[in-house]
């Protein structure tokens, strides 16, 4: 589904991403571990071109996303993305924030946008938030709009951006929750987390991101269990 | 008694005598005429400009002919607007006026003039207001496949707004009151009008200080109108 050769990416004189390559199948839950500054949000938001890659290429379906004529914003329309900081649409009520997307880009009626909204809702018990704003909600509920907004253009693959480090520790849970259910239901998706128990449970395979490279990657079982990379060793015996 | 006689008499020869406050009419209605003009020109070119501005200052990933142009573009308004800011306004009107203009309507002249003039403020104006919104919203709408101009009109001006309009609203009150060298041209705005009947009278009180009064009405109702704009849009949006 999404093919990464080589991925490059440089701020300035400082190079995050020095050559990582790497294939997401189709149904892999693709969790990505590292230290802070290691690249591994760097190079999910390479994904979906949010940051332009320096060198490399990032084909998606097929369609070089680095080339200068491909069709970004369509391929993004297939690409869901969760932030950190949930970046829901502040002036905008829940309803309207996850069928403002869809309904411009003429995928679905306004009509057709909210019974589906409606549906999703339901499915996380937010349905009665419907008309509220965004600041009305908690973290918790936040991210799980968010990741509803998302939903909403039925993408092939979701990529998650630490979507639960900025929430405080009892509401992890619930968005950790809604996110295996995705799992379960055979979604693709792309993690980059700190929570190692969650990666365990959902990952399809593991990479562990640091100074640029892809420096091990396996199975979960074999990734926590006999890491060979020293930094990995390392990085595992301080958060396990 | 004197006293009051004298005011009388001031008074009806400064508006009533010869029908002078039709003098005042004119000017005031040229004044706002000029005021709602330039305003409506200023926030459309400012808003363009600042939109220009945002676009190609991003990086572009694309290094073809629209790239290259729309840079170019910018660097060329971003010259306008410090030749705008660095240049007295009196001497940009005379210039569209007796140069650029030469021989056009006054009046259409003063509009553009003052119009092309405020867009320099209002567009900084404005982009200071889409830079205080979080760069996570533009990332947001662009990652759910809203081309940047689409997220720019549904998601980053929507909330940049309050945080423009109270900055517009002064820079429609400094438009307001910078009309009044207008008659520098030779348009008969509400200062021209009191010069006009105070070297016809040669009463100076009643004509300088009912213009004055006027601007300053005019000027409390811009600010209480914004206030009240400015509390409604707390109220309806949040964050």
């Amino acid at each position: 589904m999404i093919e990464v050769k080589d991925l490059q990416k440089s701020f300035g004189e400082l190079q995050v991403l020095k050559g990582i390559t790497t294939t997401i199948e189709k149904g892999e839950r693709v969790v990505v571990i590292g230290p802070s500054g290691g690249g591994k949000s760097t190079f999910l938001r390479c994904l979906n071109l949010l940051e332009e890659p320096t060198g490399g290429k990032v084909i998606f379906e097929g369609e070089d996303l680095t080339d200068p004529n491909a069709d970004v914003d369509m391929a993004r329309r297939r690409i869901g993305m969760v932030f950190q900081h949930f970046n829901l649409f502040p002036h905008l009520t829940i309803m309207q924030n996850i069928t403002l997307a869809p309904v411009h880009l003429k995928m679905k009626t306004q009509a057709q946008a909210e019974e589906e909204g409606r549906k999703l809702l339901t499915r996380i018990g937010l349905l009665d938030k419907a008309d509220t704003y965004p600041d009305m909600l908690s973290g918790g509920q936040r991210q799980r709009i968010a990741i509803v907004r998302s939903l909403m253009m039925n993408p092939d693959v979701m990529l998650f951006d630490e979507p639960t480090s900025a929430l405080d520790p009892e509401m992890v849970g619930e968005v950790l929750q809604l996110i295996e259910e995705l799992a379960k239901d055979g979604m693709t998706m792309v993690i980059v987390t700190h929570e190692i128990g969650f990666a365990r449970r959902v990952a399809s395979r593991v990479l562990f991101i640091d100074e640029g490279i892809i420096k091990e990657e396996n199975s979960p079982e074999k990734f926590f269990t006999e890491p060979k990379d020293p930094r990995l060793q390392d990085f595992l015996s301080k958060v396990l | 008694m004197e006293i009051i006689n004298t005011i009388v008499r001031q008074f009806r020869s400064t508006f009533i005598i010869d029908n002078r406050y039709k003098v005042f009419l004119t000017g005031f209605k040229n004044t706002m005429l000029i005021t709602i003009v330039a305003a409506l020109i200023g926030i459309a070119v400012g808003t363009v400009i600042a939109v220009i501005h945002n676009i190609a200052s991003q990086k572009q990933r694309h290094k073809n002919l629209g790239g290259t142009l729309i840079r170019l573009l910018d660097k060329l308004l971003t010259a306008y607007v410090a030749v705008m800011r660095g240049t007295p306004l009196a001497i940009q009107l005379m210039i569209w006026a007796f140069v650029l203009l030469a021989g056009k309507d006054k009046l259409t002249v003063a509009c553009i003039a003052f119009g092309l003039n405020s867009a320099a403020y209002v567009s900084e104006v404005i982009r200071a207001g889409i830079n205080s919104v979080d760069a996570g919203q533009m990332e947001a709408g662009r990652s759910l496949g809203l081309d940047r101009l689409t997220t720019m009109r549904k998601i980053i001006l929507p909330q940049a707004i309050k945080n423009i309009l109270p900055a517009l609203c002064n820079e429609g009150i400094a438009v307001l009151k910078e009309t009044s060298i207008v008659s520098l041209v030779a348009v008969v705005d509400l200062t021209r009008a009191s010069d006009l009947v105070r070297s016809r009278t040669l009463l100076a009180f009643f004509p300088l200080v009912s213009v004055a009064i006027v601007y300053f009405i005019l000027v409390a109702g811009l600010s209480s109108a914004v206030n009240r704009m400015e509390k409604r849009l707390a109220k309806s949006d949040r964050g």
